[in-house]
């Protein structure tokens, strides 16, 4: 059924096949009932912070920021990820910087707790940076350097001792995908290549968990997948936890196996991605005349069917219920009008979501 | 699909190279001790442009040529004449405009490049603290600063044992009147570099650093001028406070005595305010560390 799917291919090569350009509706599932949430991670109501087991990777508790006692960044935040990789989703604005900051012990709570691989960032931010990377959003790379120097010398910073740091620091950037190039000044690099060597200087150091700020900033379709499976490769070959922040749901949806989004400093939802995403793949099919008798046909057929308007709205198991809705169509002769998957951008749900604000 | 491997991607001309895939880092992992020391030697590096590109060793190479021909000169004169025309003090201070230059060079260099890059947060997001990256830069600055004077100063002093004539008692009196020099190199050393980098911390622009370090050396000694021709002897000997060379000056004036101005009072007098102009001296320079570690507890945060 290739041809209803073309927008499926596009992500080939990541793990899940799920159309790239689509999103989960999160509104959905923010809907749904909470019997589904405790997944790898989740809302952890009573979670005691101090006696977290060594699998947690990521716990907070209440935390909350904010600046100058106006302006709400991080509000009432709780959640707790075991290892992997994690998206962190929200609109511009939503807290994702802050929350990562707070992470990497640079700024302190304004109340509530937080811990990073068992260590509480606000009183030990040294051994917490030790076994982190972080790739800020920005521009960090001074451009008369080259990405060999600049990556050997932040190895050092990271207490490599000298030839640890050069030998570390060329493999990182040979796992990023830079060979040659490393030898030249980054002034001259590509945005997709200051990325990669930005990606390389958090890995340099060989930690246990990585935070990525917006790693796809700035880069095109290719180089975004390109981006993509690097950090997918890293969170599962390498063995290294990974924090991909990202407004854009759609990306960060295909690599990740949990999925925390938050939108003004809360918490939307924090959950394992196929928790989210086997819920909400459903097909719309709308047919010109009998809508009736198609919902009666696919209701024999023991497909869920939903009405939404016009829209025929059955969940997708695999690609048998596209054969079968097909087939029912065919079999009463009637005039198909459209059928795809459903989907949705994230930019959606905050688009509502700041118009509650206002 | 699975990724294709570096190697699959990049086969190289002479043999293959084999993808062993990530390796976790299992040596040893150095302390903040180390850590400080790799940033402070990598300062000192690049104050004289090594690991640098060759326009960026142009500056300091300039000042260091200079400052040493100046030296090997002075040695030159005195083998041949019989007596010091310079002493150690005396020529650092007849060094100190080149060593506002080579502040003014160095100093956004060293920090301002960083400011500009915003390389900081990657400093920053590790485990070295905010303040052992201020420290170390400022360190370096001062070794460099110490180097620019100290090095010459050994010039004059090898030139000097080398060619006198009461032997081992010459060189020991040499060495008697190179070592307060030295220690006055070192004076220099850390007032201008701790002035000269809280002025380059404060800004990202390389050119409005050095402009602005500059001026605050150079800017300062009119107002010593007009002091110390006021009608009143008390304002005239507290004159040289108000700049940082002539402080400089002045707290060597008061410790070295006759090393420096050689019985003939010179052209500035502190009177009996000796003491003070070292006072003020321990403060400017301690105000001036504990303003640029402020200044690095709120930047790129």
């Amino acid at each position: 059924m290739g041809f209803f799917r073309g927008g499926v291919a596009q992500g080939a090569g990541l793990r899940k096949d799920l159309p790239s350009s689509g999103a989960a509706d999160l509104r959905g599932l923010l809907d749904q009932g909470s019997g589904k949430r405790r997944g790898r991670a989740g809302v952890c109501g009573g979670l005691v912070l101090p006696t977290l087991g060594s699998v947690t990777l990521i716990a907070t508790q209440s935390l909350t920021k904010t600046y100058g006692g106006r302006v709400t960044a991080l509000a009432d935040l709780t959640v707790a990820v075991e290892p992997g990789i994690i998206g962190l989703v929200g609109a511009n604005g939503a807290g994702k910087s802050t929350l990562i900051k707070i992470l990497l012990g640079l700024i302190a709570p304004t109340s509530g707790q937080v811990s990073v691989l068992g260590i509480d960032p606000t009183s030990d931010p040294a051994a917490v940076r030790a076994r982190v990377g972080y790739m800020p959003e920005h521009d960090c790379l001074p451009p008369d350097l080259s990405a060999s120097e600049l990556v050997t010398h932040l190895g050092r910073m990271s207490g490599l001792p000298r030839t640890a740091a050069r030998e570390r620091a060329s493999e990182a950037l040979r796992h990023v995908g830079l060979y040659e190039e490393r030898y030249r000044p980054v002034g001259g690099y590509s945005t997709g290549m200051k990325q990669r060597v930005k990606l390389a200087q958090a890995l340099v150091h060989d930690p246990d968990l990585l935070l990525l700020d917006e790693p796809t900033n700035g880069l095109d379709p290719a180089g975004r997948d390109a981006m993509l499976a690097l950090v997918h490769r890293i969170g599962t070959e390498f063995g290294i936890s990974v924090l991909v922040c990202s407004h854009l749901l759609g990306e960060v949806e295909r690599i990740c196996d949990t999925l925390i989004a938050i939108d003004g400093g809360k918490l939307l939802r924090a959950d394992n991605i196929s928790a989210m995403t086997t819920a909400t793949d459903v097909l719309a099919v709308e047919v010109s005349e009998g809508t009736e008798e198609l919902a009666a046909r696919l209701a024999e057929l023991k497909l869920p069917v939903a009405r939404d308007g016009r829209l025929l709205l059955v969940p997708l198991a695999d690609d048998s219920t596209y054969d079968l809705i097909l087939g029912a169509v065919a079999e009463l002769d009637l005039p198909l009008h459209r059928l795809d998957q459903r989907r949705h951008r994230v930019a959606e749900l905050f688009a509502t979501r700041e118009l509650s604000h206002a | 699909m699975p990724e294709p491997t570096a190697a699959a991607v990049r086969p190289a001309p002479t043999g293959v190279i084999h993808d062993i895939g990530y390796q976790r880092y299992e040596g040893p992992r150095l302390g903040r001790r180390q850590v400080f020391g790799a940033l402070y030697g990598h300062g000192l590096r690049t104050a004289f442009g090594f690991g640098r590109s060759a326009k960026a060793k142009i500056f300091p190479w300039l000042v260091v040529g200079i400052v040493s021909l100046v030296a090997v000169a002075l040695a030159a004169i005195r083998s041949q004449i019989g007596e010091p025309v310079a002493t150690y003090a005396q020529f650092a201070d007849a060094m100190s405009w080149l060593v506002i230059f080579f502040v003014a060079v160095v100093a956004p260099e060293l920090v301002s490049r960083d400011l500009r890059s915003g390389v900081l947060p990657l400093y920053f997001s590790r485990p070295l603290p905010r303040s052992d990256y201020a420290l170390a830069k400022l360190l370096a600055l001062v070794t460099a600063l110490w180097l620019l004077l100290g090095g010459p100063q050994l010039l004059m002093f090898l030139g000097a044992a080398f060619t006198t004539k009461q032997g081992m008692r010459g060189v020991w009196n040499e060495l008697l009147d190179l070592l307060p020099g030295l220690l006055y190199a070192g004076l220099w050393a850390v007032v201008f570099a701790s002035i000269g980098l809280l002025v380059a911390s404060l800004t990202g622009k390389r050119a409005f650093a050095a402009g602005g370090i500059v001026a605050v050396f150079l800017m300062t000694t009119p107002i010593v001028g007009v002091l110390s021709i006021l009608p009143s002897r008390a304002a005239n000997e507290l004159a040289g406070l108000a700049s940082p060379s002539t402080l400089v000056q002045g707290v060597g004036i008061w410790s070295l005595g006759d090393l420096l101005v050689e019985g003939d009072p010179g052209e500035m007098m502190i009177g009996g305010f000796g003491p003070v102009y070292a006072l003020a001296a321990v403060l400017l320079v301690a105000g001036a560390t504990a303003l640029l570690l402020v200044r690095y507890r709120k930047v790129a945060s």
